[in-house]
């Protein structure tokens, strides 16, 4: 499904970084998936494991790095840990909730040669 | 966890050549670049966009036909089509007299950005106009793909059962607005309206609802309505006409 568009989007911006940042080969790539991106992960690994062939990236691993999805419950007036979109406020258990992290879809470093 | 440490990360000098490069970026992030030059270009020509988007056969390409017979005598109109194959629905919206242009996405699952600006290039809406975008039928992976638009409207179907909007969360919390289609099958199906509004609720507590049927044209006027004012809304009366003229 778009595991695929999201690795060939990672790749490019590995080519992109690779003029800027003066390297050959990316060897590890850093990934911040929020829970909530709707990423699966192990289709995004073989995703980019097909995509990466024959690149500067051929053969770089990737470490997948995922914190819990946070919202702002309008009753509580207070920031809540939630773990899916539809759950209830942990704490009054309504369902007024704001989603304000957890979508996150970002590189965040890379180790490169 | 502390992500600040780790063996992947120490390095140990002289063992190995490679280096970190910090680089925080998005991985949409050449997606959304494309969605913002398309939403200043809409928003400088006074065109709404909206972003349609549903599970495959919800009715959306009826219910765009019927939309636009009673819309094009008040406003220009525009449709995008996105289908993997096929050109079958960009023909049935042109036969209703408006412009439309087909993207086929092939193996792709979404529209994005890109193709959408293109196609805008070629397609050319008037002025002031309503632009339609049909998205390809999925109900996961457009979520993450940001158009450009106004506004999403998710269409859902009767027949699809109301447990939907929990399946697919994540499109559902993205739309402003839900069109349940084809109410006219209501007496058929065991499908609880009443439920499946309360689940996309439980997802987007604040998504508008319109129940329509394109068959029977039950819910038109409401769906019309909501669109002229977001409409509104979106260029005071006093802009569309200055972007029209
Ligand atoms: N009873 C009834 N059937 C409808 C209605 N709207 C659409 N249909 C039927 O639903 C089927 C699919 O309609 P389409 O408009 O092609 O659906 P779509 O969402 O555009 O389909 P894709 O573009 O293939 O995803 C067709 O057989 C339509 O006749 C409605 O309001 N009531
Ligand atoms: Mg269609
Ligand atoms: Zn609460």
């Amino acid at each position: 499904m778009h595991e695929m568009a999201l690795a060939e989007s990672i790749l490019t911006t590995l080519q992109e970084q690779a003029r800027q940042h003066d390297y050959a080969r990316v060897r590890t790539v850093w990934l911040e998936i929020g829970p909530l991106a709707s990423v699966e992960e192990e289709s995004l690994r073989f995703s980019f494991d097909v995509v990466v062939k024959g690149t500067l990236a051929d053969g770089a691993r990737l470490e997948i790095e995922t914190s819990p999805a946070q919202a702002w419950c309008l009753s509580c007036c207070k920031s809540v840990a939630v773990v899916r979109r539809f759950d209830a406020c942990p704490e009054c258990g309504g369902h007024q909730l704001q989603m304000t992290s957890g979508d996150e879809l970002r590189i965040k470093e890379l180790e490169v040669d | 966890m502390d992500f600040g440490a780790g063996p992947a990360r120490a390095h140990a000098p002289g063992l190995s050549q490679t280096r970190m490069v910090q680089i925080e970026q998005d991985i949409l992030a050449k997606n959304n670049a494309y969605a913002a030059a398309n939403r200043a270009c809409f928003d400088a020509a006074g065109i709404l966009a909206l972003n349609v988007v549903s599970s495959p056969g919800s009715g959306k390409t009826t219910l765009l036909v019927a939309t636009i017979e009673l819309l094009k005598t008040q406003v220009p109109v525009a449709v995008i089509e996105g289908d993997q194959q096929t050109s079958n629905d960009a023909e049935r919206i042109r036969a209703t007299g408006v412009p439309a242009l087909q993207i086929n996405t092939g193996k792709g699952c979404h529209l994005d950005a890109h193709m959408v600006g293109h196609a805008v290039e070629t397609l050319r809406p008037a002025d002031g106009a309503v632009l339609f975008v049909e998205n390809v039928g999925n109900l996961v992976c457009p979520a993450a793909f940001d158009l450009g638009e106004a506004h999403r409207v998710v269409v859902l179907s009767v027949t699809e059962g109301e447990d939907k909007p929990l399946k697919y969360p994540d499109m559902f919390a993205s739309a402003n607005l839900m069109l349940l289609s084809k109410v006219d099958l209501l007496p058929h199906v065991d499908f609880d309206a009443k439920a499946c509004v309360a689940n996309a609720r439980k997802v987007n507590p604040r998504i508008k609802v319109i129940e329509v049927s394109a068959k029977t044209g039950a819910g038109m006027a409401a769906w019309i309505a909501w669109l002229q004012a977001a409409r509104t809304l979106a260029f005071p009366s006093g802009e569309v006409a200055a972007a029209t003229r």
